[in-house]
């Protein structure tokens, strides 16, 4: 971890998630190991691994979607526990992006946009409709905003889904897997949009097997097998000269 | 060979019509109802069969009807068809029951305010909705109750059990439909609670009741349950049919939700968490208006049984509008074959039209709440 903190010394010290010791069972199967990760604000961060290896199990850990039994997670200076409050503080302050979008079908693009802002922050509805459509500019689909998530297409609604996380202004973003159910055509629009939004300096952090993403704007790979953090390193470093074996095996069947 | 694989394609392919189909009665008859000689022969058959019954049923409601009269007399005779003149003389006591006819001016201010308020409130573009539903559920109860049992402004008193006919019917039934639905809604997330103990009493309550015939219920409602009160203390016979007729239908509710609950997919329930939504608002927000939407069928379904289930409290000594019309039957002055097959065949009209109402405003509801596509 030392090594990733140095290759990055531009980065700001200021932690923005800690995670230390973290355990998570899934009855009898230990899913995560002994997780341990630092990221500091600012950094982008790609979580790869083979399927099952509990890489969407940890980000969703960091917003409390999944509950871990050992260990301390410590998001924003907020620690997680069973508090519920501190949960929903947790959670206003960690946009999330979904691999099936999950946008909410009976609402209109807009409207997915501005429920969390007017009943989570209190926001008046019509500066509510301002920020969704200031974020809806920015993922480039604000002539969509009275339409339904149906009648959009995939690449179309994941960016709905992008916006929908970023009205709250969340200090950190996590994606989980937000290309892997998309056509091929699109997932270069909504990588775009995930690229402009790590260049203004959010703190992400993305599962993904798009390695060409990885080396454009991660400053740390994680390579997870088993439950465990098997690697991590900067995307230079990690690609060129990847260090464990099972690594190595990883991206000889990813990267053709 | 290789010119066999390899194509590549030098103009647009033309776009076409679709293949033309006949159209036209003569043509739309040919192929739904003569496509084979069999079916043909079916259609032949069935036709001629349908084609006779209505004809006898018009004959035995139009043709050989007797339309007016005072007394027995014209319904009795032999070959006659449908008595309407009983129905013209008994149907202000179908509609009002045994309420005293000097009050009825009563019965109709609440019918027609009745009217007035639930028309633009289903319609969904008359404004104003939420004072609507307030007063709805708010003001018109009290009023209704006021009016109806009287007692206070200088209203002479009616006690309940001289309620009846139609305007106990409908008493009954929305009192029910409106309590029902979101008694309904709380067992359903009850029963899928995470906490154990809400979780076992919503289950515990929805099997019990579900388990339980509804004139069982309303049995013990009226006669068992006054038993285990103290002594003294005692409550209204429709009060506790009311009551009784809600819970059970609570309960039917309750597992129609639970159907629509369990179609939402987790995804909605983690965006609406991710968000930062508390349950309540994930619930409110996001899955109950998804859930309820897909069971709309089945909880108009629930409301129909329901409107048609009031007529079980005949057995518990009110008269709602089966029971009313039942008793017509004893009346000296009209009996005759005929008197019960007309004021049944009424009936059904009546319930169908009501029931029917509803079922077709439940699919201009689903069809307004579709938002086009799937997830």
């Amino acid at each position: 971890m030392a090594n990733a903190a140095a290759a990055q010394p531009e980065l700001s010290n200021e932690v923005a998630v800690q995670i230390a010791g973290m355990n998570k069972w899934y009855g009898e199967f230990h899913v995560l190991r002994d997780i341990n990760l630092t990221v500091y604000k600012g950094e982008r961060i790609v979580i790869c691994g083979p399927s099952g290896s509990g890489k969407s199990t940890l980000i969703r850990c960091i917003n409390r979607l999944e509950e871990h039994q050992k260990g301390d997670i410590i998001v924003d200076g907020i620690p997680l526990t069973n508090d519920l409050k501190k949960i929903d503080e947790v959670r206003r302050e960690v946009g999330m992006v979904f691999q099936h979008f999950n946008l909410f079908p009976h609402l209109t693009v807009l409207e997915n946009c501005t429920l969390a802002l007017i009943w989570v922050r209190k926001t008046p509805k019509r500066e509510a409709e301002e920020i969704a459509m200031k974020y809806l500019k920015r993922v480039k689909i604000p002539e969509q905003a009275m339409k339904y998530p149906g009648q959009l297409s995939g690449g179309q609604q994941q960016r709905v889904a992008i916006a929908r996380a970023l009205c709250m202004n969340p200090r950190i973003m996590l994606f989980d897997e937000p290309t892997s159910a998309l056509d091929p055509e699109m997932i270069k629009e909504v990588l775009e949009v995930m690229v402009d939004l790590a260049q203004s300096g959010m703190t992400m952090l993305c599962v993904t097997h798009e390695m060409g993403f990885a080396r454009q704007v991660a400053n740390r790979v994680i390579f997870m097998d088993q439950g465990q953090i098997v690697e991590q390193n900067a995307p230079k470093e990690f690609f060129s000269n990847p260090k464990s074996e099972r690594t190595k095996l990883f991206l000889s069947q990813i990267l053709h | 060979m290789t010119d066999m694989l390899a194509y590549v394609r030098t103009e647009d392919a033309p776009r076409l019509p679709p293949p033309g189909r006949v159209s036209g009665p003569v043509a739309w008859a040919k192929e739904n109802l003569f496509p084979t000689p069999f079916s043909g022969l079916a259609t032949v058959v069935l036709g001629a069969l349908f084609l006779y019954i209505l004809w006898t049923l018009f004959r035995w409601a139009v043709i050989d009807a007797a339309w007016t009269g005072a007394d027995r007399e014209v319904c009795s005779v032999e070959g006659a068809g449908a008595c309407w003149p009983f129905i013209k003389a008994k149907f202000g006591q179908w509609v009002y029951g045994l309420y005293p006819i000097a009050e009825r001016w009563r019965v109709d201010i609440c019918l027609v305010v009745g009217l007035l308020t639930l028309v633009p409130l289903l319609m969904p573009s008359v404004p104003y909705k939420l004072w609507n539903i307030l007063f709805f559920l708010a003001v018109y109860p009290v009023m209704t109750f006021i009016l109806l049992s009287g007692g206070v402004f200088g209203l002479l008193p009616v006690d309940t059990p001289s309620w009846g006919g139609l305007t106990l019917t409908l008493v009954i039934a929305v009192t029910g439909i409106v309590a029902s639905f979101p008694l309904g809604i709380v067992l359903a997330l009850g029963r899928q609670s995470a906490m154990p103990v809400v979780s076992l009493l919503s289950t515990v309550f929805i099997e019990v009741v579900r388990g339980v015939p509804l004139i069982t219920v309303l049995f013990i409602a009226t006669a068992m349950f006054p038993l285990f009160l103290p002594p003294g203390w005692k409550f209204d016979e429709l009060l506790m049919a009311l009551v009784g007729v809600a819970l059970f239908s609570a309960a039917y509710m309750a597992e129609v939700v639970r159907g629509g609950l369990q179609a939402i997919p987790k995804g909605q329930h983690e965006a609406a968490k991710a968000l930062g939504l508390s349950y309540w608002k994930m619930m409110a927000l996001i899955v109950l208006p998804q859930a309820l939407k897909i069971v709309i069928p089945g909880i108009v379904n629930s409301f129909i049984s329901l409107f048609k289930d009031t007529t079980l409290v005949t057995t518990i000594g009110l008269f709602d509008l089966l029971g009313i019309v039942q008793l017509g039957f004893q009346d000296p002055k009209w009996a005759s074959p005929q008197t019960p097959n007309t004021s049944y065949f009424t009936l059904a009209i009546l319930y169908w039209v009501f029931c029917f109402g509803m079922s077709r405003y439940s699919i201009y509801t689903e069809r307004r709440l579709h938002t086009g596509h799937k997830r």
